[in-house]
């Protein structure tokens, strides 16, 4: 299990003036659920990238289960961590489903015979045994990403990052693998890390960060982050309808419980109330 | 609009052909095509046609998708052949235009070329019907495996070409996508002379180009938090393995061959 440190770390592009992250530090707990928020071009995927070491910091460090990340541990962090991509077709490099969950597995020179034997389950567990044979032109976007999980599951990740996976898929997918992923982060202790502008996708979170302007603005709580209105309002992300519900509630003068509910535990409370 | 890439595509059907080793496929081909250029006489042609029908008719492929297959090259090969048949000199003459004249051995040099022709793409189109493009690379990168010894990286070479054949659908529907953009901005690619048909293109290609790029830098990304290493060895999920049938295969290929040169040499 991972646990991630990150130390004061600023990143300023070789091309632009300013940095996109300013002195950043926190800690992520091993086979947790963290979701990063922000402001588009607030440098949440650049944060993303820096801790998989697709980037490297200009100051500061990155410590993955105690192994700093740089130039000479690429290998055993990109083990330990997948990267599922916004874009569902610009992560499919095999010509099938298989060769594709066969990619990652290929550069870590598995054996053919144990390779057959980690696709198929990896397979299984996003639910795309079927497709095995299938060309990427034949898959929707929701099963692209499914395979593109299914390659990094292949793999035994620690931590799992997700950059605004869901945000070109439809509703139903998203929620599909939205469920897939708690299921995974419950069953194989993964962490994950997601990037989205998308409540559904927070509210799963342990805890959140809140990133503006290069800087952390808060980091806590799920549950603390949601009751804040004006942060929420003001990156952009909207309010949860059960917050908008719990506002409405309270301006007709009905008292409720001073924490953040979720839909499910607002019916539940509105339920016992009526009782 | 993806059935059309290369000489027809792939057709997913049940048959020997399709069940042989694409290496032996490829060499069989490769075999074919250059037998062809010892195609000296009647016999020797009828000899070669008759193995390429006896392959057609294994293929289990319908001739129709063989004549989608040569359909587009078709006017190529007319315009060749009608230029053999007015330019070439030799033999007896039957008619002349200025610079322009039907000879004897103009007819004939245009028929060679007219059969290599139509033999030469039928017999790459059996390949590329009975075998799937991703074999297809397969294949080529084992044949290209002895080049390692001058240092060519094959393995980079196979990879980039298996990425390249992947996002072929991929790139066609993005072309697709940015017609239709520039139609709804007024553009008309049916109208005007062929100049203009061809400034039209422009903005085509461009975004064609500026979206692959960024598609590329997206892919590397992927590729590298995936763990790929150039220069690092890497095992292969598709392996190839040899079965008596692909040993069948290449006897009748000999077969043909050595029929071929006893006919040159003994008729």
């Amino acid at each position: 299990m991972a646990g991630i440190k990150v130390r004061n770390i600023t990143f300023k592009y070789p091309d632009s003036e300013a940095p996109v992250l300013k002195n950043i530090s926190f800690d992520i707990r091993p086979a947790s659920w963290t979701a990063i928020i922000g402001h588009n071009g607030s440098g949440k995927s650049t944060l993303a990238r820096l801790i998989d070491g697709l980037l490297i910091p200009t100051t500061g460090s990155i410590e993955i289960d105690g192994v700093r990340v740089d130039e000479t541990t690429l290998g055993i962090i990109h083990q330990q961590i997948g990267f599922v991509f916004q874009n569902p077709e610009n992560q499919f490099v095999g010509a099938t489903v298989a060769d594709d969950v066969a990619f990652g597995l290929e550069n870590r020179q598995i054996a053919p015979k144990e390779m057959e034997k980690r696709i198929d389950s990896a397979l299984e567990m996003v639910g795309m045994t079927k497709y095995k044979d299938v060309e990427p032109i034949n898959l929707s976007g929701g099963q692209k990403q499914r395979v593109a999980l299914a390659g990094i599951l292949a793999l035994m990740p620690e931590v799992i990052i997700l950059d605004e996976a869901t945000s070109m898929l439809d509703p139903l997918a998203r929620k599909e693998i939205l469920t897939l992923l708690k299921k995974l982060k419950d069953e194989q202790n993964i962490s994950i890390i997601s990037i989205t502008h998308d409540l559904n996708e927070i509210e799963l979170a342990d805890n959140t960060i809140v990133i503006n302007n290069a800087q952390i603005v808060k980091d806590g709580p799920t549950a603390d982050v949601l009751k804040n209105k004006k942060l929420l309002t003001e990156i952009g992300v909207g309010i949860p309808v059960s917050q908008q519900l719990q506002s409405l509630l309270a301006a007709r003068g009905i008292n409720l419980p001073n924490k953040y509910l979720n839909l499910e535990e607002l019916k539940y409370w509105l339920s016992q109330q009526l009782q | 609009m993806t059935n059309k890439i290369v000489f027809g595509s792939y057709v997913p059907v049940e048959s020997i052909l399709h069940r042989l080793d694409p290496r032996i496929k490829l060499i069989m081909c490769i075999a074919f095509v250059i037998l062809i250029f010892f195609v000296n006489s009647v016999l020797t042609a009828v000899w070669l046609f008759v193995a390429l029908s006896i392959a057609i008719k294994l293929s289990n492929v319908g001739f129709k998708q063989y004549w989608q297959g040569i359909k587009p090259l078709f006017l190529i090969i007319l315009i060749t052949v009608a230029f053999q048949i007015l330019f070439s000199s030799g033999g007896k003459t039957y008619w002349h235009w200025g610079i322009m004249a039907i000879t004897y051995d103009g007819l004939i040099n245009s028929l060679i070329i007219f059969y290599r022709f139509i033999v030469i793409i039928t017999a790459s189109t059996v390949l590329t019907a009975t075998t799937p493009t991703f074999q297809i690379a397969d294949a080529l990168a084992w044949l290209m495996k002895p080049l390692r010894v001058i240092r060519v990286p094959v393995n980079q070479i196979t990879l980039m070409l298996s990425i390249a054949l992947r996002f072929v659908p991929t790139i066609m529907d993005e072309t697709s996508k940015i017609m239709k953009a520039q139609r709804a901005r007024g553009m008309n690619f049916n109208d005007g002379s062929i100049l203009t048909r061809i400034k039209h293109l422009v903005p085509i290609l461009i975004p064609l180009f500026v979206n692959s790029f960024k598609r590329a830098e997206e892919l590397a990304t992927a590729m590298e938090a995936r763990g790929y290493d150039p220069n690092a060895a890497r095992t292969h999920y598709r392996q190839l393995l040899w079965h008596a049938r692909d040993a069948w295969a290449g006897i009748d290929m000999m077969i043909v061959t050595v029929g071929l040169f006893c006919i040159r040499i003994f008729f």
